[in-house]
This record gives structure tokens, sequence and C-alpha cells, in this order.
């Protein structure tokens, strides 16, 4: 994975590590669930571990005429990166009329960081899960129509 | 960036004192000699150099051809850790360090043990302190190094130096040089070598309110030890390279303010850091201060907050204009936590959501309640999209 973030030397401290759609994302995150309680999700995912320092919780409903994601919503402990790559794939799961299930399930991290407009390397790995709670919860989803 | 900021980041530098700037001045426009030259512009700042070096041996009770000017703290600690290490095998591989050492110190260890040396890294209890049994019983024949730091520069917990070479001096079968790295000590806790009782010691100018780029290594005349850099043979041989001279008579006059304010500076910042933590407690819940609060520096403040990711929060807080570090492996190189923070204990959980705070010269009661103020703003708003309550 190249490192693709535009790293500028700007001498009034604006040169990020992250990118500028990062950082829009890190301070405004969209589709944010920030209480659980009431709210009917089709499906649940869930990754990471606190020790990781990563632990990020979907939630998804699904448009049962069309089987795509309706909403998706999210909460995350995690860094700038972590925070900003769920935001991100949780606008992508829901543009457009919503992205459909096996898009979903095969949704790669990469493309998460391209529209992010790229992240530091070694920020990749350890920060980018959207796409895992994401297929996780789809999976949640299927296991519960499919009874 | 604006100029309403509050800088809460005097462990990882302070900002240059306006009179050691104006000390500096002339040796950065006039006075441009090479030290080494025999005219006169070389020979003037050579005296120059020379009555700095005085007056900083003067500072720490040593003799003056006992300090050797270099690059900062991290080369002072690598000429002390390879050159005396590499000057004495002959006498044993033996080195023993803290686990709690800067990288400085841990990797130039790490270094070594490729060379053949054997190192010892002490533990530290949930306080941040070494195990003064455990050093006793790590002596050995072959010891012929040991390395701990004053204060640690994360959680600014004080070992007990003295303690540890009286230690040495009872021991009568090892005989290794003890060194220490006091740059996070300087300017708050008395650095008299002879009181310590230590043979080599590393002081860093830019953690002082001095220019960066100038630090030096005492060691004691009666130990030799091999120079990591060749070339000119300045620092009589020691540690080529032509001087920073300017650096040098920066680094004299932020010493000796540093040993003005030091005491009534103390008193102030234990008060305020005091109050900070009081405000931190009273305003957030779930806070945990890393490291004990009694053997400590005055200004730093080490808390993790339950849910809060170390990162995450520091970037917030300088939006908003404060600026402090964290212990987060988010935020290092190597996407591992703090090695301090993990060998006092802390769960990895909380390592992650580890913050430092460290106050200056410059901080006063209104930065802290106004830091208060946006700290409880910025971990509401994170805590509000966590996962972990």
């Amino acid at each position: 994975m190249k490192n693709n973030t535009k790293k500028t030397c700007s001498p009034d401290g604006k040169n990020w590590a992250y990118s500028q759609i990062v950082k829009e994302h890190f301070f405004y995150p969209r589709n944010i669930l920030f209480d659980e309680t009431g709210y009917e999700a089709d499906g649940v995912g869930m990754v990471g571990s606190p020790e990781c320092g990563d632990v990020m919780h979907v939630w998804i409903k699904i448009d049962k005429k069309t089987n795509r994601i309706k909403e998706c919503k999210w909460r995350t402990f995690g860094c700038a990166s972590a925070i900003a790559s769920v935001s991100m794939m949780s606008v992508m799961a829901t543009e457009n009329g919503g992205m459909d299930l096996k898009t979903a399930q095969t949704l790669k991290p990469q493309q998460i960081v391209e529209r992010l407009g790229g992240l530091p390397e070694r920020k990749f790995h350890c920060s980018v899960l959207g796409h895992e709670a994401l297929r996780d919860a789809v999976i949640d989803y299927l296991k519960h129509a499919n009874k | 960036m604006n100029n309403k900021y509050i800088f809460l980041d005097n462990a990882s530098t302070t900002p240059i004192d306006q009179k050691v700037l104006n000390a500096m001045m002339p040796y950065l426009k006039d006075k441009y000699g090479n030290p080494s030259s025999l005219h006169r512009l070389g020979r003037i700042n050579k005296s120059s150099i020379e009555k700095s070096r005085q007056e900083i041996a003067q500072y720490i009770g040593s003799e003056t051809q006992e300090i050797f000017f270099t690059s900062g703290g991290t080369e002072s600690d690598n000429l002390a850790i390879f050159g005396i290490a590499r000057a004495n095998k002959h006498k044993g591989k033996h080195i023993i360090v803290s686990c709690i050492e800067h990288k400085a110190i841990l990797d130039s260890s790490k270094k070594l043990e490729n060379e053949g040396f054997e190192v010892t890294y002490l533990d530290v209890d949930k306080n941040g302190i070494i195990s003064l049994d455990q050093f006793r019983s790590s002596l050995r024949k072959d010891t012929i190094l040991v390395s701990i730091m004053y204060a640690n520069n994360e959680i600014g917990t004080i070992q007990p130096i003295k303690k540890i070479s009286e230690i040495l001096r009872e021991n009568r079968d090892a005989n290794p040089i003890f060194h220490c790295d006091a740059c996070q000590a300087t300017g708050v806790l008395p650095i008299k070598v002879k009181e310590l009782g230590v043979d080599a010691l590393t002081v860093s100018a830019s953690k002082i309110y001095g220019p960066k780029g100038i630090g030096f290594l005492y060691i004691n005349k009666k130990y030799s030890f091999e120079p990591i850099i060749y070339g000119g043979g300045q620092e009589r041989s020691l540690r080529s390279g032509t001087e920073n001279v300017a650096g040098i008579i920066g680094f004299a006059k932020a010493i000796q303010i540093s040993e003005q304010k030091r005491i009534s500076e103390n008193v102030r910042l234990t008060k305020l850091r005091d109050y900070f933590i009081l405000q931190i407690k009273k305003n957030i819940k779930d806070v945990v201060i890393n490291g004990s609060l009694k053997n400590r520096l005055p200004n730093n403040l080490n808390v993790s907050i339950r849910g809060v990711e170390g990162e995450s929060l520091v970037l917030l807080l300088d939006e908003k204009g404060v600026f402090c570090s964290t212990g987060s492996a988010c935020s290092s190189i190597d996407l591992n936590p703090s090695h301090v923070l993990v060998k006092i204990g802390l769960p990895l959980e909380l390592a992650h959501c580890s913050v430092r705070f460290t106050l200056g010269r410059h901080t006063r009661k209104s930065d802290i309640d106004h830091s208060v103020k946006l700290l409880v703003e910025c971990v509401d708003k994170i805590r509000s999209i966590t996962t972990i309550k």
C-alpha cells in the first residue's frame, strides 16, 4: 500500500498526518448511534478489542424490498483514523440508495482508505476495521433472516 | 495557528527564554567564528564556550574538563552507553538499566546486546520506581555500567539515585560506572554530581527553556570512554564536530535562569498541578492517575480517561488550542502503547487512553481552568461515540 497521504510543509501547523477528508470525518463523524436503546437493528457487527485500542460496533437496517442497506450506524473506541474510517464506511454503505448485501460483504479496506484520500501506511492495518464490522453485521442479518 | 493556545507539553520541550535568546543572538550573527580557528574570531568564541563550560561545571559541581557538549539528550545517552561500555569491555560485559528508561538508553542497550554485552532491565513497581533489592541482586562482578534515569519523561517519577549510588559504593565485588539521564530532572531537582554520587550525567538544554540541539554529558575524569563521532578532535577528541557555539552560550544561560527559579517554580507548579488533578477528578469520571504522585516531578500529570482513546483526545484538544501528548499506541511510530505505562502494570486498554499534561514556567491558573473546560468538552464528545462505557 502506497502512502498517498498528501503531506505539505505548511508552516502554520495545518500539515496533518491525515488527509483533509480524514480530518472532516474525525471532527464531524457521520451516522453515529449515540444510544442503541430502542434502536431496532436488523444486523449487528462488532470487531476489535480494548487491548488493541480499537473497538467498533456497527448497527444496520435493511430495506427488505430492495435488499439494500438503509441505515448504517456505529460507535467506536479508537484513534482518529479508526473513527474517520468507520464514519466513511457508514457513508459508503448508505449512499446512492444503499449498498447491496453482496457488495457490503466484500467491501475492501482499500476502498475505504481511497475514499478517505489515503492514510499513513502504519495506520492502515490497525485502524481500518469498518469493512469487517459491516460484514459481520450483514452476516448477522442474513443469519436471522434465513431462520 | 492562532495565538491563543495553551502549551501543556513542557516535558517534550520548552519555549526558549528571551534572556537565553538574547545571550545567543551575537553568536548567531556577528560572532560566527569557528572556535578551532587560530584567528581572533575563532579565539573569542573558544573562550566564550569555555566560560560557559565552566559555569555549567560549577552548576553540577564537576570539573570543567568533565563536561562534553553534544547535540542533545539522545546523543549524550548514546555516548554514555556505547562510549562507556565499549571502552570498558575488557573489565566485563554486563550492563544494568531500568525498563522505563528513555528509548535513547533502551535502544542503545539493545544494540549493545548484539555486540555481546548482556543487559539486565530492572522492573518498576506500579508507582514507576525501581526496586533497590532487585538492583542489589542484579549487580555482578562483571557489571561495568549502570544507567538509571533521574526522573521519567512520561510519568515524572523520580528514582532513588542517591540510594543507588550508596549501594554501588558499599558493593565490593562490582565497580560499575553509574550514568544518570537527568534530562527531565534538570531545573527541577538538584543535580550536583558528587551529592548524587553519579559518575556520568546527561542533560539537555531544550527542556530547560534553552535552545534545541545542545546537550552535555558529564563524565568523571577517572573513567575513560570511546567517542561515537570522529573527526576534527573537538571536545578533547571525544566528540568531534564544530561546536554549537550559540547553543552552548544559551545552554549556560538557561541553566543559570533555571537554577534561580527552581525552588519557587517547584512550589508553584506542585500547587498548580494538584489543582489541575482536583479539577479533572471533579469534572470527569473514571480517571486514573498513572504513576506515583509522591515521588514525581511537580509539573507532570499523566492520566488515563476510560473509553477515551489518547490520540483522538490529543487531536481534539489540539484543534481547541491545548497541546499535550499521549502514550497511546496510535500515536507512536511502532504502534505499541507506551513502554513506561505497560511496565507500571497499566492495562493496555488504559494505556491507550493515557494523556500527559506537563506544566511549565508560563502555565497560569487561568490556563488550567480553561484547559479543564475544553478537556471536559473533548472527553464528552469522544465518550458519546465510544464503545467502552
